[in-house]
């Protein structure tokens, strides 16, 4: 099969990580060769995360510039800063709601706007999905579960070589016990939110 | 149980680079690991760290690199099998005791861990590691995949336990924080107890014994070589007349950037894992017949040198590249678009290149730089030493979180090099200069290597303040405890060291604690300092938030927030304090509720008293 190329870029404390993980196990299970990279230099301290995940054939951990398949952003400023990683056949998956860094909180810096610059990306990718994840992670039961929504959100996409089913057993057997309920429950919204 | 000892050989796992190492570390039968943490290779000890409160695997936190390798050594020459796991630059830590461990060998086995950093994601130089191997004549293995971690992880000990010498894993970022799938092999039984043969003759180096103890080194060398040449890491793969010599990961780029070009017949790699000493004899049968030769690596040109030099021997005049102008670097990563041009253009291949999206007419992401976080004491004692000497003094800082404090608005930090340098550094300041100088080091780094310098800086008498930032832990790789750390809530038989009493037994008499949140009481303790000619010690200790959370004893603080009847936006609290708690609404200040600590220090900021506690809620 050929590679398939996914990039999740997101801010520290978003679940980028597990979500990462979660995808790896669910490819580890159905037999995918599966190579992925993190890069989270000093997420606690409120940097960037992004991870990387190679499904099929091939042997590198990393993904070039215009080389990604699918970029998932769970921030919209992160999926404008990761843009170069898309190419016209790159299918864009982004939470819309802001996590304004801390230079932009205190009025040092500009937060851009996203609908302008999303809309912009739109026409020069495959497809752009922008919808609010935030609320729906709320709305399942814990901002924490942003994560599990865009992880249903790309499974509708079928942009990764991963079945909805497939995920969510996987969230059912890998996330942690006490939170499995509100994550299938926002994964489900994801699923049917785009 | 902790999932890397879970005995079921053939299982397959979603495992990280550095748990695919302690995994291989585990199966060989490593008995006793010492490690100081450092990005990339933390998450390696952690492991160790877990296991050995589960099993009777020996690990420790070992003050700096140095110690580690050392008390591994003393292990090792017992018999047992070991490991030391540190990033590239503590190896320059280690090296004094290194470069001679290599002469007398070791009787059990040795494997030292060395995590490099190409594009210093996390770290202050990228050095490469490699040069080392040809420094000390010690053997380098370097994987390209997580699988191959684990595996070479166990040959690297059989090696060790062969050849009777220490031998070095090299990884990169990429290996280290990269996760594949590894196959599970059998754990091996542990061999905790060890013997020592007394032989002076053959270990205390002396000059008599080391002249004979090189020539020693040097037979394990060719013997070393002689395996590299026959080594399953070192394969050829193709049989095309055009040659890519690679390693670690750059095989990665090359495997996919062959395929993807569609010319993988034309071509003949030769995958380098076993890398010192380098397998020159393998390299001349794979010269032979090739018309020309690209070396992907990233880093110096270590095996660009070593392939010319092979070709050299055999008598072939054929094109070598590497580094330069129009093909690869010296700095920072490589990645497969990289590697994949400079295939193409080199051997004039058509090639299709990646086509990323136009950006730069797109707004600008805005910047989103690491800070110290909501409520971290560091920032309280920058601001109050900030508050004190502004930028008439000079700041040698040192490594951790708190050199983070570079960054406005709190500036404090002029001079960051290595571990222990600010003290160091601080001396020849204060005496080239006659300005005040302050030199800040963490409590990590304290007992890394700030011991020393400050010994040396009380008997030349030297003229500075050293303020010791003791947040009681390692904070900046991940909270590894310390020898200040505390660990009785984990029923460790482990002793605290404590900073005081070594900055007075040393000789200092001018040392004051502080809780750094009590910003008066830390004004005045500065100030009284800075009356005092020689050297004098801040000790200003409060725990870590993000570390604290941890503990048995942690209770939440209530969080604070502005009182907009009483605020008139003076906005002293976010110009001098600048925690990322704060964010600005409708130009007024407020406060994340989910972000604020409760450490209270920017409420003394407020010339109205706005800032209060949030109200319990009512039951």
């Amino acid at each position: 099969m050929n590679t398939s190329k996914l990039i999740i870029v997101a801010v520290g404390g978003q679940g980028n990580i597990s979500a990462a993980r979660v995808l790896g196990e669910a490819a580890l299970a159905s037999h995918l060769p599966v190579r992925m990279s993190e890069f989270h230099g000093m997420a606690q301290r409120g940097g960037v995360v992004e991870s990387m995940v190679l499904f099929g054939e091939g042997k590198s951990y990393c993904i070039a510039d215009g080389d990604a398949d699918v970029l998932l952003g769970f921030e919209p400023s992160e999926t404008l800063r990761a843009a170069k990683k898309c190419s016209a056949d790159t299918i864009v998956i982004t939470n819309t709601t802001p996590v304004p860094p801390y230079t932009v909180a205190l009025g040092k810096a500009h937060y851009p706007d996203m609908d302008q610059a999303l809309a912009l990306m739109a026409g020069r990718v495959k497809k752009l999905v922008a919808f609010d994840a935030t609320s729906l992670a709320l709305r399942a039961g814990s901002a924490l579960a942003l994560n599990m929504v865009m992880l249903g959100a790309l499974a509708k996409s079928g942009a990764v070589p991963l079945s909805p089913d497939l995920l969510q057993q996987t969230i059912e057997q890998k996330t942690r016990k006490q939170q499995v309920e509100v994550n299938l429950r926002a994964f489900r919204m994801g699923l049917e939110a785009v | 149980m902790h999932p890397l000892l879970v005995d079921r050989p053939g299982d397959q796992m979603l495992m990280l680079g550095n748990e695919a190492i302690a995994r291989g570390a585990l199966e060989a039968g490593v008995a006793f690991a010492a490690a100081y943490p450092g990005t990339p290779s933390s998450e390696i000890a952690l492991q160790f760290f877990q296991c050995s409160m589960e099993t009777d695997l020996y690990f420790e936190y070992s003050a700096n690199e140095k110690v580690a390798l050392e008390v591994a050594a003393g292990a090792a020459m017992c018999g047992l099998k070991t490991m030391v796991t540190m990033k590239h630059v503590g190896v320059n830590v280690a090296a004094d005791a290194l470069m001679t461990l290599a002469y007398t060998g070791i009787v059990g086995s040795m494997v030292l861990v060395v995590a490099d950093d190409p594009f210093m994601f996390s770290s202050q130089n990228e050095q490469d590691s490699r040069y080392y191997g040809k420094l000390s004549c010690l053997p380098i293995l370097e994987p390209s995949t997580v699988a191959e971690a684990k595996e070479m992880t166990i040959h690297a000990f059989e090696l060790s336990a062969e050849l009777r010498l220490p031998v070095i894993l090299r990884t990169t970022t990429r290996i280290n924080h990269s996760s594949g799938e590894v196959i599970l092999g059998p754990l091996q039984q542990r061999e905790t107890k060890g013997v020592f043969e007394k032989n002076p003759f053959a270990y205390v180096c002396i000059p008599a014994v080391s002249r004979n103890l090189h020539p020693k080194l040097l037979d394990k060398y060719n013997r070393a070589n002689d395996r590299a040449n026959r080594s399953p890491w070192n394969r050829i793969e193709g049989e095309g007349k055009w040659g890519i010599v690679c390693n670690g990961v750059s095989y990665g780029y090359v495997s996919d950037a062959l395929r993807e070009l569609g010319a993988a017949d034309a071509f003949r790699i030769l995958r380098v894992g076993f890398s010192h000493p380098f397998p020159d004899r393998m390299t001349q049968a794979f010269l032979e017949g090739c018309e020309k030769v690209l070396v992907v690596e990233e880093g110096e040109p270590y095996m660009e040198e070593a392939v010319r030099n092979s070709a050299q021997k055999a008598g072939l005049a054929l094109r070598v590249e590497g580094k330069g102008e129009g093909l690869f670097s010296r700095l920072y990563e490589l990645n497969p678009a990289l590697v994949k041009q400079v295939i193409g253009d080199f051997f004039t291949l058509p090639f299709q290149a990646y086509q990323p999206i136009e950006t730069d007419d797109l707004p600008e992401a805005p910047p989103r730089p690491p800070n110290l976080c909501a409520g971290c004491p560091h920032r309280a004692t920058f601001v109050a030493v900030r508050e004190v000497f502004g930028d008439l003094a000079i700041y040698p800082t040192d490594i951790g979180c708190y050199t983070l404090g570079v960054l406005p608005p709190l500036n404090m930090g002029d001079f960051l090099i290595a571990m222990g340098a600010g003290i160091g550094t601080a001396g020849g300041f204060a005496r080239a200069t006659g300005r005040k100088v302050v030199a800040f080091i963490g409590d990590s780094t304290f007992f890394h290597s700030g011991l020393s310098p400050l010994a040396n800086a009380i008997h030349n008498n030297h003229d500075f303040t050293l303020v010791v930032l003791d947040n009681g832990t390692t904070a900046m790789t991940g909270h590894q405890p310390h020898p200040g750390v505390d660990l009785s809530h984990l029923n460790l038989a482990r002793n605290t060291v404590s900073i005081e009493a070594a900055v007075k037994g040393l000789g200092v008499e001018q040392v004051i604690t502080v809780n750094p949140f009590a910003y008066r009481k830390t004004l005045e303790a500065i100030q009284s300092l800075a009356l005092h000619r020689g050297v004098s010690v801040l000790i200003a200790r409060a725990p870590c938030p993000l570390h604290v959370r941890t503990l048995p004893s942690y209770r939440k603080k209530r969080a604070f927030y502005v009182n907009k009847e009483k605020c008139r936006n003076h906005r002293h609290c976010v110009t001098k304090v600048a925690c990322p708690a704060f964010y600005l609404q409708d130009q007024e200040v407020r406060i994340d509720a989910n972000r604020c600590e409760g450490c209270a220090f920017c409420v003394q900021f407020c010339p109205e008293n706005a800032i209060v506690p949030v109200k319990m809620e009512e039951k």
